[in-house]
């Protein structure tokens, strides 16, 4: 087998060396009544060219070439050719753990870089080396809220990523905390009297997103006020990290929880992303993940090394912050270099791009159906409410090689026939026409069939 | 090394020296040799109750945490501030870095720790030295 | 020293600073296209939520980021430039084909919730893989949600707390060998469980006897690896699995050393419950630094139905999709289906081995092991005599005799142009040495890797402070790290 650097002759010398018989004396501690004398039933052994061929007829039933209006936790941006140019290099991408700081400084620097960006952008005072994505993040933000203040309930806003959510009840469900949910008002924003009711003196924290799941952004310096009122302290999710170039962050935070997949991941079918938790320094003890810090080496020159690691769960084991120990090292260098490539002026002007699409396309689609929300401030998401059923529209619109926005009937019946649509720097006009148009025709066909009824029951 | 002799002594190497009702809390210079460089100390806050045997805070190297385990039950009255920015001090000098002062709930609770002579005694055992 | 050290040898190697310290106003490595629809004013749009300036953030151009990173990249040691011995890694060669198929656009560019219709294609990978995967194991159903082992650990004592509840009780404590690795007591404590040490007799392994005397109807699991971390078969696994299964106990098994066991023996087969997989480790997908992992865990039939949700299904018609209606499932783990790039690269390796391939890389993996084994036995400590699997233990007794610990022979081992083994892990072992070659590794390779671990042990008797100092031809020494945990410096800051 190609990947195995080994000749029989090499084989056999070292069974020789060793004192062994066959390989099979290797095997020996195995009872024998356990070993496999059979083949593993997997497919024949394939050539790198048939292998090639098996994805790509994947990738052809994956919707390759197609243009996608889907947002809602995972973001269509280009990604600049260098990260990956970068991230091949193998000292990044077979590199370990940088346990072994002396020939680990690439990886090391690269997140402290990474820590700052993040903390600049966050408004936060830290950030750590990344969690597994933006759903685990929050959840284990919460956790960490839970262990400052000593309080077990939690409250979370339903204006938060669905998903997400379920994933927090799953972590909290066995750790004895208490969740409960408030509703949005018709602006989509967290309905702030409904907050104040739930938030008590056992909260240890609200938690929001902003934007949230609607693409709606939150008054944070509102909950900010109610939850530190009561003691409790205020966890924000970002699940669109490009707003951040445009939108003030949610400075109010006590711990900001993020996906940062918008910063040059793939969007991959879901995975891997980049979580990462941000904060102040004060809370900086009771944070998952690896963390990087800068120091000296006994020539006194400036090195870095993964620190504060009697968090963690090598050496606290069951009186860990988390059990995190794999996080998405390679994943965050792809968010670091696209956030290096941007900079300061760049990630304002994508983020600009965005707000100026998602404008158009609102805009346009308003001509023909009901945008929801319209009453407060969004990024590059939105609500459209139609007639007809989301489902049927995209099965049209699929035809043209288009997705279509999510139709959200599943997550919140309530809103009706509506789908959440997203548009990045790499929506086109003509996309958002065509789409708009497929729209327009199911309204007017709704329309006339409405009229035709009347007619009908008329006659 | 000399461990003061009006200072008692529990198995887990922290030392108590009694006044009356109160008395103050460190741990022994054994500790802070194995421990090696400590860079932390987590201690209650004034007003916490702790019990003896129970742990009462921990203290941290690079690689490893231990936890504190009270020698005697009480109110916690004060907490050493300096260690919060110089944790070294309790490398260089374990027996004259105090870490909380209490009021004792049971200053009886003293008479079945180690004396310094005990404690010698214990640390030569368990450690070979 | 010049004379000793074959594998590496010093070279010109470029400085470079923090992004930050090179960047200044106006330099840009972006561009974007014109915008094809209208402008809009920001501040009527957004208002007080208008964000106006973004800090420090750098500027730099584009050949400034290709430099800095390429020579950050230099700093680092890599599986691409020789072996890195750690114990339970598996650092196995990462294959470029893997990189390759992953980037196909319908692949990489596939949204997690386009129509099931257009997603035929990532459904059919899960499919396949978790087929494979669940022949590899013996086991009967298979979750891919997990990002990492951990979370495939937390994935899989959810599932065990589930299944007791089920049946009234969820019962209060997991055993934990003293040998294992600390994500699982951080697991049981993340689950509301209790943990009870396990005690390993004098080869290494479980005591039985041991086991049997603290099994009772408050413990819910017990978290084995098999083999476990000294590299070691539990022999007596079938007497284990009983002693569990007798009071209503669960296997669950840490599959982060299937490397030895993948084509020669399948867990489902010996007792095991319930298991995760470490794709990052077994099956080639890459360690990048630190991550991404994967953590994919495979069950037996009677814990199907708690399976995180959703799980993929063939629908009548025969196209594939997801089911959501689960109410038994623990529900979800993490946000869309896992970490689907890593699936894409694990079956990539499994479709570019087959069964003889797989079969073959474990026996390289276990032969490498002895190999080191018999080139180190005599010269370093070896405290468990048990036969050893993919990887074997030693320890620094003899060694520190002269002072000089693991840790200190493995920074010396970095001068030798290796990356260090495993250092002072398992606990059981006090100065442990864990070395796992792995099936990538040559002879030549190995023999070099004996042969620098030979050397370090004369430079022991003859020059401890060598070895005491070490490394020495790295671009930094050893770090502070004792002031970087007293005053952690986290971040740059422009005044730095």
């Amino acid at each position: 087998m190609r990947y195995l650097p080994k000749s029989p002759a090499d084989r056999a010398a070292i069974l020789k060396a060793i004192g062994a018989g066959s390989i099979d004396d290797l095997f020996s501690s195995i009872p024998a009544e356990y070993r496999l004398n059979r083949d593993l039933k997997v497919p024949r052994q394939m050539a790198e060219s048939e292998i090639v061929d098996w994805f790509r007829e994947r990738s052809h039933e994956n919707g390759d070439g197609y243009v996608t209006f889907l947002g809602a936790g995972a973001y269509s941006h280009y990604r600049p050719v260098i990260i990956d140019s970068l991230i091949s290099r193998g000292e990044f991408l077979t590199a370990y753990t940088p346990y072994q700081a002396e020939i680990s400084q690439g990886t090391l620097q690269s997140i402290f870089e990474f820590q700052t960006m993040i903390g600049e952008l966050t408004g936060m005072e830290v950030a750590n080396a990344s969690m597994y994505d933006g759903s685990t993040a929050a959840a284990e933000a919460v956790m960490m809220a839970v262990r400052l203040t000593g309080r077990r309930s939690v409250v979370i806003a339903r204006s938060v990523h669905p998903e997400y959510r379920e994933v927090l009840a799953t972590y909290a469900f066995h750790q004895g905390m208490p969740l409960a949910t408030t509703g949005f008002d018709a602006n989509g924003r967290v309905n702030l009297k409904e907050l104040e009711q739930a938030v008590t003196s056992e909260t240890a924290c609200v938690l929001i997103q902003s934007p949230n799941f609607f693409g709606t952004i939150e008054d944070v310096a509102a909950v900010a006020d109610l939850a530190h009122k009561k003691g409790a302290m205020l966890v924000v999710s970002i699940a669109e990290a490009v707003s951040l170039g445009i939108v003030e962050p949610p400075r109010e935070a006590d711990i900001i929880a993020m996906e940062a997949q918008s910063f040059g991941v793939p969007l991959g079918f879901g995975g891997p992303y980049c979580g990462v938790i941000a904060t102040r320094e004060k809370n900086v003890r009771q944070m998952p993940g690896r963390l990087v810090g800068q120091t000296t080496d006994r020539n006194g020159k400036r090195g870095f090394v993964l620190t504060l690691a009697t968090r963690e769960q090598h050496i606290r084991r069951e009186k860990a912050t988390s059990n995190i120990c794999t996080n998405q090292a390679l994943v965050a260098l792809m968010v670091n270099i696209f956030m290096t490539i941007y900079g300061k002026v760049g990630l304002r002007e994508l983020a600009k791009q965005n707000l100026a699409k998602a404008s158009y396309a609102a805009q346009q689609f308003g001509k023909h159906a009901k945008i929801l929300f319209p009453g407060a401030p969004r990024f590059n998401e939105f609500i459209v409410q139609t007639s007809e059923d989301p489902y049927a529209i995209n099965g049209r619109i699929l035809g043209h090689k288009i997705v279509g926005g999510l139709p959200l009937k599943k997550f919140y019946p309530e809103l009706g026939n509506a789908a959440l649509w997203c548009c990045t720097e790499m929506t086109t006009r003509t996309a958002i026409d065509t789409v708009v148009g497929l729209v327009a025709e199911s309204e007017r066909s709704v329309k006339s069939a409405k009229e035709a009824d009347v007619e009908e029951v008329a006659r | 090394m000399a461990y003061p002799a009006d200072f008692k002594y529990t198995k887990e190497h922290e030392w108590i020296k009694a006044n009356g009702n109160s008395a103050t809390i460190g741990i022994t210079n054994y500790a802070q040799e194995s421990l090696g460089d400590i860079v932390f100390v987590d201690l209650p806050k004034p007003g916490a109750e702790i019990t003896a045997g129970k742990t009462f805070g921990s203290v941290e190297s690079v690689k490893a945490v231990s936890d504190l385990y009270a020698p005697a039950s009480g109110t916690v009255t004060e907490v050493n501030g300096e260690l919060a920015t110089a944790p070294e001090k309790i490398n260089k000098d374990a027996h004259g870095s105090w870490m909380i002062k209490l009021t004792l709930k049971n200053p009886g609770e003293l008479n079945s720790l180690l004396s310094a002579a005990d404690y010698e005694k214990f640390v030569a055992e368990e450690g070979g030295h | 020293m010049k004379d000793r050290i074959r594998k590496a040898t010093r070279h010109v190697n470029q400085n470079e600073g923090l992004i930050f310290e090179k960047s200044s106003a106006g330099k840009a490595a972006w561009k974007l296209p014109p915008l094809d629809v209208p402008e809009v004013n920001t501040q009527e749009l957004l208002g007080s939520s208008e964000r106006k300036d973004l800090g420090n953030m750098p500027e730099v151009s584009e050949i400034e980021i290709i430099r800095h990173f390429t020579r950050l990249s230099t700093w680092n040691y890599a599986i691409d430039l020789g072996m890195y011995p750690l114990g339970s890694c598996t650092m196995k060669y990462n294959p470029r084909v893997n990189e390759v198929v992953s980037r196909l656009d319908g692949i990489a560019n596939g949204h997690p919730y386009q129509p099931e219709k257009a997603s035929q294609g990532a459904l059919r990978i899960l499919k396949t893989l978790s087929e494979c995967l669940l022949e590899i194991t013996g086991m009967d159903a298979i979750t891919l949600q997990p990002a990492a082992g951990a979370h495939g650990e937390l994935t899989g004592l959810l599932m065990v707390r589930a299944h007791h509840q089920s049946k009234g009780h969820p019962r209060k404590k997991i055993l934990i060998p003293d040998s294992a690795h600390g994500t699982n007591p951080a697991t049981a404590a993340m689950v509301g469980y209790g943990v009870e040490n396990l005690k390993s007799n004098a080869q290494g392994r479980v005591d039985v006897s041991a086991l049997a005397a603290q099994m009772n109807e408050d413990v819910a699991a017990l978290m084995l690896t098999n083999p476990n971390t000294l590299g070691v078969f539990e022999q007596e696994i079938h007497k284990i699995a009983d002693i569990m299964h007798a009071k209503g106990g669960l296997l669950y098994m840490d599959g982060a050393n299937m490397n030895a066991l993948v084509g020669k023996v399948r867990p489902g087969d010996f007792g095991v419950d319930l298991m995760h997989l470490n794709l990052h480790k077994t099956f080639s997908t890459p360690h990048g630094g630190g991550g991404p992992g994967s953590g994919p865990v495979a069950v037996k039939k009677f814990l199907e139905p708690f399976l995180p949700t959703p799980v993929v299904i063939t629908k009548p018609d025969g196209t594939l999709g997801f089911e959501y209606n689960r109410p038994q499932s623990v529900g979800r783990v993490r946000a869309f289906y896992g970490n689907f790039g890593m699936f894409v690269r694990a079956l990539a390796y499994t479709l570019a081995n087959g069964p003889d391939g797989l079969r073959q890389t474990t026996e390289d993996a276990v032969l490498n092991a002895n190999y080191i084994r018999k080139g180190l036995e005599g010269t370093y400590d070896l405290p468990y005599s048990t036969p050893s699997m993919h990887e074997v233990v030693f320890s620094d007794k003899v060694q520190a005799k002269k002072g000089v610990r693991t840790m200190d022979i493995a920074k010396r081992l970095i001068d030798y142009g290796f990356h260090p083994y495993t250092t002072a892990f398992p606990l059981i072992v006090p100065g442990a040495l864990m070395i796992e070659p792995t099936e990538s590794e040559s002879k030549e390779e190995m023999d070099l890797f004996i042969e620098a671990m030979r050397s370090i042990a004369e430079e022991v008797e003859e020059d401890p402070e060598m070895v005491l100092a070490a490394p020495h031809t790295t671009r930094v020494s050893r770090l502070d790290e004792v002031a970087a945990a007293r005053k952690p410096v986290l971040r740059w800051k422009p005044e730095n």
